[in-house]
């Protein structure tokens, strides 16, 4: 099955004996579900030891057929764009597992909070992994009814409101993927005569441009709910002020990077041409969304939803940085994922700590919380600091490329056109990079409301500070922060050579699509071997090419 | 050639980091030791490098590379350090004064709970200080210069539960925030036009290529960088329009005012423009546009600095008023004369902010001037110490003397401005007045709180006493630098001696010779200088020697309107609390309610959404009675329909129809695609009835005999079904 | 015997028990319809594999056969489960689908 296969589908077996045993043993559930959590992160560090850094396609490959008529295969495989992420998402997982808080206030039903976050994990791994369009949706649904019911059981008093809003957003989004998905599938077979969704086949799939703007809107539209882009966040913020603090930390964490993860793996190589006409309007919103999200932390009083709503303005980031597409900037975009993933994810366990503590997220009830819990203090403050971006730490690395990237747009953009399509570029760098007062004023204003001042409500004075596994979460947190501000570079090491060949491929396929915009559905470049039959399951099937690397036409 | 120079910011950091973990649990005198001995260290090995291999070393100085720290596409940051005469004057005043500092601190802050976090904020600063002045690139001199707004922020608001310290702190973060943003666009367009981050490269590349020169929004790409990496100066050094934060800063314990807001992190801007004085020479403009920010700084805070009553706020005025001074040095292209002023005000102003630590000290803990006064004899070593820093300031004879005459004769003669030469000239007698301002407010200081008699409660005075030897021992050494130090920048124009200044020896082979000055400039300048300074004196002295005078509260008496307004500062912080804070957060108020709540959950998503209900509750009105049975029936229904339309062939089919000539061909397939079923076709051309062409092939072709107007008829059959379908089209034969 | 006699039998068979299944009253008597449905839907795909020689038909009677019986032992658990909670199986009186 391949160390990616093991990865994948090793929660959900933890799951399921997870589930076998008996209600009452709550310890052992936990256990389990932490064990599982912590082999999968042991296995998945197989893939950065056998991940070679020079190579630009997919590796470690898992391809067996799958629904053999239909053309499905199951089909995984890692390269310097997903191999981090998938990191994320299997560290994550046994931190949520490990923390105390992580199922919330309503302490209840263990054993099904434990095996639902371990489904969770195998659907978000395996989205990640995921070669073949059949197999991506399979687990891109996988994950919504988890956190569905993540934020459904164990979530505050308006649980069912934020879980319904948070179903019905993505669901509308997934959907029109699926159609635009069956309709690549159709022009596949009428391009090549044979059946496939391979990911590596159907990337090379050129369309002419009116179906490829539909098909960009679809894919786009699925993955800016995801992101969120502005104007399509406001289901964000209740998700996560409804959300169990598990719940919160993955949606954080992970679930977000699958929008931003969607534009760079499908939106983008996928539909080139409608991706370069929107990609504008896209930028701006971005660049809307990272002030916007910024200014509306700023107004908050609820810790929760201010975190939620940074999270929309780092995100914009990640848009701005795929959307320069110069190595700098989609570098800078990977690594924004990375960071925000572990800054906000702290967040959210400091946050969901303190609800814990005093059943409130206000941040009037709190205050001079530092003389009570100075270990929580210290730790919470460089997590807040690493998502304001101080350089060192993790958030600095990723805004930097990113804002470098944008700055220096127009110059690499070598397609004429786009060059005077990504408006004024220094100063939505500017416009943007004002985040960085904003992120200090929202940020640095909540820790203070929380930890200084003088410790004056009755409340807080009973407060304890961190202990036990609590101290291991955040302590982990805070050496992943530290580690990845001072030490980048050996992710993005790992992920350069695949960054170069998704700017160089996306040109290319840029130039194929704007040499005639209305031919018809076709194959470019050629594969090496055509499509491959529908093989009977016992014949291996032959690899597919790996994605181009800056063919000339 | 290579020196470990990371030795030098790693131990404090390390000293730093130790505290942290276990500074709890230790005695005060273990957590003293060990950050005092993490920062002394790093001042041996500072003074090993300045003193022993920079001489050795080639003329860009010491090299130390730790590893490449961020690559990505053409981007390459290297973690790298260099100390040259520069930095490695800064290196020395850094760690020496720090030292000092510590060693204070270890009396001032005796009987704080929170004594091992405050050495491992100041071990934290100085590491990051350091990292700031030895960075090889502008990315690794951002961490440092991030680092030290993060210390400057957690020492200010060291005291947390008093929210106006909170404040304060969270006042400076914020402020060199909105500078920062303008260093990091100085970067990026430094990045975009000279291909590369690192200083030297950006030297090299400023001092020989045109890259910089290149149009760039009405100006050039180096007058843009320039400008922008001094909003960044702004920020950290206190300069208009983002001074505000310095006075509040000082809600910070006192040796941290010391060590931060007046001698090393608050000089970083300075430090900066010197270190890219390539880029500056290429702008005039601006280095035009520093000098007149810095000279309306030096002036503007003097100013204030008249009516301030609190020891600490009339210093920190003080620092944003000297700060002005040595931007007008390096504005000027009088780089060696900025740096020359920062070393000395770095020991004067370092001693003057101890000294007031001790008064506060001795007099509980209260810094306001109207009730101290006559502490000459109580406090000797104090008074000592302040007697020479306070001459060191006004520009008699000591260290102050010699840096601030290079400024303002530098201002008078400069020719690297250009056009704007006479911006110089004019920033040069700003200078002047704001000298003699700073000898009225720092005397005005002296005689209210050393001369006369004591003004404060029985309670306090039976309390004052001279503080324990850990912190006057550093003060004395202080007072020596404040005396001595400017001798070491003896002016070469003046003794035509070159080699009797020093730290020109040092500081030439990176920022080029010594600014030329006319030996007539050059005197007429000190003796102008030396007679203002007395001047300021006298007039402080009647104002208020040995307390206050008479004619003192006659001015007060006489203007208490502009009295009121320069102690409330002239009001900059309400102006911008009203034109920036408070609309930053209405504008956010107004738009998370109107935006987020109602445009787009009301109305974005809630019209969708009341659609979708209001189409729900129509077809339950169908459906209606929640009787399964009815709803089968409704299936049952739905079903036969479906099974009734599916089986009739081409239902919604339509002719395609080409006219060639007199011969038309008709095709019957819907939508022209292939069917998956078969299908019998019959074709009636002329409309009587008998087809002409019949078959399952679904296209036919006729020949009109004549040029007219006539109907297709096609008949479909799906002889599966036994089912039929007719369609008709009108055909124009010509 | 011709094949459409199997049919229009199954067609019988499928029309007794769709009338059963809308019309009956009785939940038990409406499962009932139900499996004469699916038996005539049942004769209907034996009467074709046997027309074409095909043994798929076969094989799907067989698999509903088995679905039949899976089914009819959740409806009547359904059943049972509802008497006991409304002392009644008339469908007039459960209607639930309307809130």
């Amino acid at each position: 099955m391949g160390v990616l296969g093991w990865v994948t589908l090793l929660p959900l077996f933890g799951a399921i004996l997870v589930m076998l045993v008996p209600r009452e043993e709550e310890a052992i559930h936990r256990g389990l579900g932490l064990l599982t959590s912590i082999v999968t992160f042991c296995v998945s560090l197989m893939i950065v030891t056998g991940f070679d850094a020079g190579q630009a396609g997919f590796q470690m490959e898992v391809n067996q057929s799958w629904i053999a008529p239909l053309g499905i295969h199951f089909h995984l495989g890692v390269d310097g764009i997903s191999l981090w992420l998938v990191m994320l998402t299997t560290f994550m997982v046994p931190l949520t597992l490990l923390s105390p808080q992580a199922i919330g206030i309503r302490n209840i039903r263990v054993r099904e909070f434990t095996a639902l976050m371990l489904i969770l994990e195998t659907g978000m791994v395996g989205a990640f992994l995921a070669l073949d369009l059949f197999v991506f949706y399979v687990f891109w649904e996988l994950m919504l009814i988890p956190m569905y019911f993540i934020i459904g059981v164990w979530g505050g008093e308006r649980r069912l409101y934020a879980s319904i809003k948070f179903v019905i957003y993505t669901l509308v989004g997934s959907l029109l993927m699926l159609v635009a998905i069956l309709y690549l599938y159709a022009q596949w077979h009428a391009a090549t005569g044979s059946y496939s969704l391979d990911y590596a086949q159907l990337s090379h799939l050129t369309l002419p441009e009116g179906p490829q703007m539909l098909c960009f809107a679809a894919f786009a539209l699925a993955f800016a709910i995801k992101v969120p882009i502005f104007p399509l966040h406001t289901w964000l913020p209740d998700a996560h002020v409804e959300a169990p603090t598990g719940g919160s930390v993955i949606l954080a964490a992970v679930l977000l990077k699958f929008g931003t993860y969607g534009f760079l793996r499908y939106a983008l190589p996928m539909f080139p041409l409608a991706a370069a006409t929107a990609a504008p309007l896209i930028a701006v919103l971005a660049v809307i969304g990272i002030v916007y999200g910024a200014l509306m932390a700023y107004v908050q009083d609820d810790a929760k939803k201010l975190v939620a709503y940074s999270s929309v303005s780092h995100l914009g980031f990640v848009v701005l940085g795929i959307l320069t597409l110069n190595p700098t900037g989609v570098q800078g975009a990977i690594y924004q994922m990375l960071s925000h993933g572990i800054s906000t994810g702290g967040l959210f366990f400091a946050v969901g700590l303190l609800y814990d503590r005093r059943h409130t997220r206000r941040l009037g009830d709190f205050g001079g919380l530092w003389a009570k819990t100075p270990v929580f203090a210290a730790l919470f403050l460089v997590i807040i600091l690493a998502s304001v971006g101080l350089p060192g730490l993790c958030g600095f690395v990723g805004e930097f490329l990113v804002l470098i990237g944008t700055f220096t747009a127009n110059k690499t953009w070598a397609v004429e056109h786009m060059s005077g399509f990504f408006p004024a570029p220094k100063l939505m760098g500017a416009i943007s990079a004002s985040a960085v007062i904003l992120a200090a004023m929202y940020l640095l204003t909540m820790y203070q409301k929380l930890m200084f001042g003088p410790l004056d409500k009755p409340e807080n004075k009973a407060v304890r500070d961190i202990h036990g596994r609590e101290t291991w979460v955040f302590a982990i947190v805070v050496a992943a922060a530290l580690v990845m501000g001072l030490a980048p570079q050996p992710i993005l090491s790992r992920s350069e050579k695949s960054v170069e060949a998704f700017v160089a491929g996306y040109r290319d396929r840029l130039q194929e699509s704007k040499r005639d915009p209305d031919a018809p559905p076709h194959v470019y470049p050629a594969l090496a071997a055509a499509a491959p039959p529908p093989a009977p399951p016992a014949v291996p099937v032959p690899t597919p090419a790996p994605v181009p690397e800056g063919i000339a036409p | 050639m290579t020196f470990n120079l990371r030795l030098i910011p790693l131990l404090p950091f390390l000293g730093a980091a130790i505290l942290m973990l276990f500074g709890r649990k230790w005695s005060r005198d273990t957590v003293v030791a060990v950050a005092a001995g993490a920062i002394a260290g790093s001042c041996l090995v500072a003074f090993d490098a300045f003193f022993t291999a920079l001489p050795l070393a080639e003329p860009n100085g010491l090299h130390d590379t730790v590893g490449t720290w961020i690559s990505a596409g053409p981007l390459k940051i290297d973690l790298a350090f260099r100390l040259d005469g520069l930095s490695g004057l800064l290196c020395l005043i850094i760690t020496f004064i720090g030292f000092l500092i510590h060693i204070y601190s270890s009396g001032y802050m005796e009987h704080d709970p929170d004594y091992p976090r405050f050495f491992a904020y100041l071990n934290l600063f100085c590491g990051s200080m350091l990292v700031l002045v030895l960075g090889d690139s502008l990315p690794v001199m951002f961490i440092g210069w991030e680092g030290v707004g993060l210390c400057s922020y957690l020492l200010i608001g060291f005291w947390y539960t008093e929210t106006a310290n909170a404040d304060a702190g969270k006042k400076a973060f914020i402020v060199n925030r909105i500078g920062d943003l303008g260093f990091l666009i100085g970067m990026f367009l430094l990045y975009q036009f000279a291909g590369s981050l690192n200083i030297s490269e950006i030297t090299t590349v400023a001092s020989t290529g045109s890259a910089l020169m290149q149009p760039l929004w009405g100006s050039t790409v180096a007058f843009w960088a320039a400008l922008f990496l001094f909003v960044g100066a702004t920020g950290k050094s206190a300069q208009i329009p983002l001074y505000i934060w310095l006075p509040d800063a000082m809600a910070g314990p006192t040796p941290v005012s010391a060590l931060i807001h007046a001698a090393t992190m608050v000089t970083a801007g300075v430090y900066m423009v010197a270190r890219m004085h390539a880029v500056y020479l290429l702008a005039p403009a601006a280095l035009a546009i520093v000098t007149a920010i810095g000279a309306l700084t030096a002036l503007f805070a003097a100013v204030i600095g008249f009516a301030q009553n609190d020891f600490k706020k009339v210093l920190a005025y003080s620092t944003v008023s000297q700060l002005g001074f040595m931007f007008v040095g390096v504005g000027t292209g009088n780089f060696e004369g900025g740096i020359f002023h920062l070393y000395t005000h770095a020991f004067f102003k370092a001693g003057l902010f101890l000294c007031a630590g001790s008064v506060m000290h001795a007099m509980s803990g209260s810094g306001d001037i109207r009730i101290m006064g006559g502490l000459r004899k109580k406090l000797p070593w104090t008074h000592a110490v302040f007697f020479v820093c306070w001459l060191a300031i006004c520009g008699i004879v000591f260290s102050g003397f010699l840096s601030k005459d290079s400024i303002i004769a530098g201002a008078m003669s400069t020719e690297h401005l250009g056009d704007w030469a006479w911006v110089g000239q004019a920033a040069g007698y700003v200078l002047s007045l704001a000298a003699l301002g700073t000898a009225f407010y720092m005397s005005r200081l002296y005689f209210l709180v050393f001369t006369g008699e004591t003004r404060a409660s029985d309670e306090i005075k039976h309390h004052i006493h001279e503080s324990p030897g850990s912190m006057v021992g550093p003060l004395v050494v202080l007072a020596i630098g404040a005396a001595l130090a400017g001798f070491t920048g003896l002016p070469g124009g003046l003794f035509e001696h070159p080699t009797w200044n020093l730290l020109n020896d040092e500081l030439s082979p990176v920022l080029g010779p010594e600014m030329e000055v006319s030996r007539l400039t050059e005197v007429g300048v000190m003796v102008g200088a030396t007679l203002f300074a007395l001047l300021g004196i006298g007039v402080a002295w009647v104002f208020y020697g040995g307390g206050y005078r008479e004619p003192s509260r006659k001015f007060a008496a006489a203007v208490p309107k502009l009295v009121k307004l320069v102690q409330d500062k002239f009001r900059i912080d309400e102006l911008y609390q009203f034109l920036f804070v408070r609309p930053i957060k209405r504008i956010g108020n107004f738009i998370y309610f109107f935006v987020d709540r109602i445009l787009i959950d009301k109305i974005m998503v809630g019209v969708p959404v009341a659609l979708v209900d209001l189409f729900g509750r129509l077809s339950r009105l169908v459906q209606g009675s929640g009787d399964g049975q009815r709803y089968m029936a409704i299936f049952a229904l739905g079903a036969a329909v479906m099974v009734f339309l599916g089986t009739q062939p081409d239902l919604f089919g339509s002719l395609k129809v080409s006219v060639t000539g007199r011969t038309v061909e008709v095709d019957a397939r819907r939508g022209g695609k292939p069917g998956g079923r078969a299908l019998e076709y019959s074709f009636d051309f002329d409309g009587d009835g008998k087809p002409e062409v019949e078959g399952a092939s679904s296209t036919a072709r006729h020949d009109y005999a004549s040029p007219g107007s006539y109907t297709v008829h096609v008949r479909i059959k799906d002889p599966r079904w036994g089912t039929s379908n007719s369609l008709e089209q009108k055909v124009e034969v010509p | 015997m011709p094949t459409t006699y199997y049919l229009i039998l199954s067609f019988f068979l499928f029309l007794i028990g769709t009338a059963g299944v809308l019309l009956r009253r009785n939940a038990l008597i409406v499962l009932m319809g139900i499996e004469l449905q699916l038996n005539g839907g049942n004769l209907a795909l034996i009467a074709f594999a046997r027309e074409l020689g095909d043994l798929k038909g076969h094989v799907l009677a067989f698999l509903i056969i088995a679905l039949a019986a899976a089914e009819a032992a959740v409806g009547l658990a359904i059943l049972v489960g509802l008497f006991r909670g409304r002392q009644t199986v008339n469908l007039d009186e459960i209607t639930l689908m309307k809130r």
